[in-house]
């Protein structure tokens, strides 16, 4: 396989790429404990997009690894993990907003960035909003729930250079935010770039 | 069959069905619902429907209105979605609701937030005690392996068109469906992350109960659960209930009872202001 496509996200920074079916994308947490948030969607038909409940659904497990396939909310396979140096990733947490920071921290975190405005700024960019926006993935990030139901972001179990690669099962737009979270474990209080490699 | 060849005798034909009354229905006017609970002032109540098997139900409640849901027979899924309904491109955020409470399962004294900051419902009672968010909707093609059929016009609708068909009659559409909340249905999450539908988490007669903290449009379609394996397509009456009541004050506990708490209602007064 060459590698066509090959781009360092700034921290903090949104990113969409459309990676087409047959082709890998390579996500790499450079720096370790970077939260990657992702969202996918059919190229040709955008109202086909992930979906977290039919990811989980189908592999009965709610963490995503190597062999997990990611569904659309169409119940088509959107993409595969094919290798995973990590071990688990997210989709039960959702990404922070501005909003939902000011419930979780307190009003004084209103005007720090935010995943949702990198979701929307760049879905922007494809004519698509705020109806575009899902449950999403978490790359990288930690999300146990105990025995009571406790569910809560913790310390992440990634490490520099921990990377996965997603195969794309059918033509897929990529929207991801590198995530600017400053208030919790996800990005261990610092966040840092991601690379994203692109194969065929 | 009848003989109907005019429209006179069609005519009688149709009316001679008025006033039939089945379990799964509306009542019409409200002033004739029976089996009211004894805690509900039967003159507060703006709504009482009851939902067979694969139907389902979608209403704007005012701000302060209670919404039951009563499982009648135990066997009930409340497959659960709910807007701001002056403003529906803000709404639940199943994701936001587990991550800034701390806890999947929800239960008494839990919120369903939404995506901009804001506590939609509050749980103002809950019999059951746990509820799915991890699993969304049954869909066709889930239906379709259980049951053989899943469209919405077979005998085994699905979850998320009955959600769709809710979401239209208000001029929303297929991208306006989130993750949702599965009422009455308990999906146990172990250590490694695998799932367990939990037979039996309800029981008859339990309750959940929602108040609307905003102008709410609320969803609710009564399909098996996506994990419910039973080969029949089984789920029994689920009543809802609906009442006026007061705005939350600055005293509730539920308000009260953390900083996330009063910080969503915070946020909700500031919405009205």
């Amino acid at each position: 396989m060459s590698i066509i496509y090959d781009f360092t996200i700034a921290a903090r920074a949104p990113w969409s790429h459309v990676v087409k079916q047959g082709q890998t994308i390579r996500i790499i947490d450079l720096e370790g404990n970077q939260a990657v948030d992702c969202i996918l969607y059919n190229a040709h038909d955008p109202a086909e997009r992930y979906s977290s409940c039919e990811t989980v659904v189908a592999q009965r497990n709610i963490f995503l690894n190597v062999g997990t396939t990611l569904y659309s909310n169409e119940g088509r396979a959107m993409m595969t993990i094919t290798a995973d140096t990590c071990g688990r990733h997210d989709t039960s947490g959702g990404a922070c907003s501005c909003e939902s920071n000011t419930l979780r921290y307190g009003h004084h975190t209103k005007h720090q960035h935010a995943c949702v405005e990198n979701f929307i700024y760049e879905l922007g960019q494809h004519g698509l909003g705020k109806r575009d926006v899902v449950s999403n993935i978490n790359w990288f990030m930690n999300v146990p729930v105990l025995d009571d139901g406790a569910l809560g972001i913790v310390d992440g179990i990634s490490a520099p250079g921990k990377y996965l690669d997603l195969k794309a099962e059918m033509d897929t737009l990529v929207v991801i935010s590198n995530c600017p979270q400053i208030n919790n474990p996800c990005n261990g209080f610092n966040p840092t770039p991601v690379r994203v490699v692109i194969k065929e | 069959m009848p003989e109907l060849s005019t429209p006179y005798r069609a005519r009688d034909h149709a009316r001679s069905m008025h006033g039939k009354v089945i379990e799964a229905m509306p009542t019409l006017p409200i002033t004739g619902a029976v089996g009211v609970p004894p805690d509900i002032d039967p003159g507060t109540l703006t709504w009482d429907e009851t939902l067979a098997a694969g139907e389902y139900a979608s209403r704007v409640l005012k701000r302060g209105s209670r919404l039951r849901l009563i499982n009648k027979q135990g066997d009930a899924c409340a497959q659960f979605l709910c807007y701001n309904a002056d403003r529906p491109i803000e709404r639940l955020n199943v994701a936001d609701t587990v991550k800034v409470q701390w806890n999947a399962y929800l239960g008494e004294g839990k919120l369903l937030l939404s995506d901009m900051g804001r506590v939609l419902m509050s749980v103002t009672r809950d019999t059951c005690g746990r509820h799915d968010t991890f699993c969304g909707a049954s869909s066709q093609w889930s239906n379709a392996k259980k049951y053989g059929v899943g469209d919405n016009y077979s005998p085994y609708p699905n979850a998320r068109d009955r959600f769709l068909l809710g979401l239209l009659k208000y001029g929303l559409g297929k991208k306006d469906i989130p993750a949702n909340v599965s009422f009455f249905k308990h999906v146990k999450v172990h250590e490694d992350g695998s799932m367990a539908f939990v037979p039996d988490a309800s029981k008859a007669g339990d309750i959940v109960e929602l108040r609307a903290e905003v102008n709410t449009l609320v969803i609710v379609a009564n399909c098996p659960h996506v994990m419910d394996d039973r080969p029949t397509y089984t789920a029994t009456p689920l009543r809802l209930l609906a009442y006026r009541g007061e705005i939350t004050g600055p005293d509730d506990p539920i308000r009260n009872a953390g900083p996330e708490n009063q910080r969503a209602f915070e946020n909700v007064d500031d919405f009205y202001l």
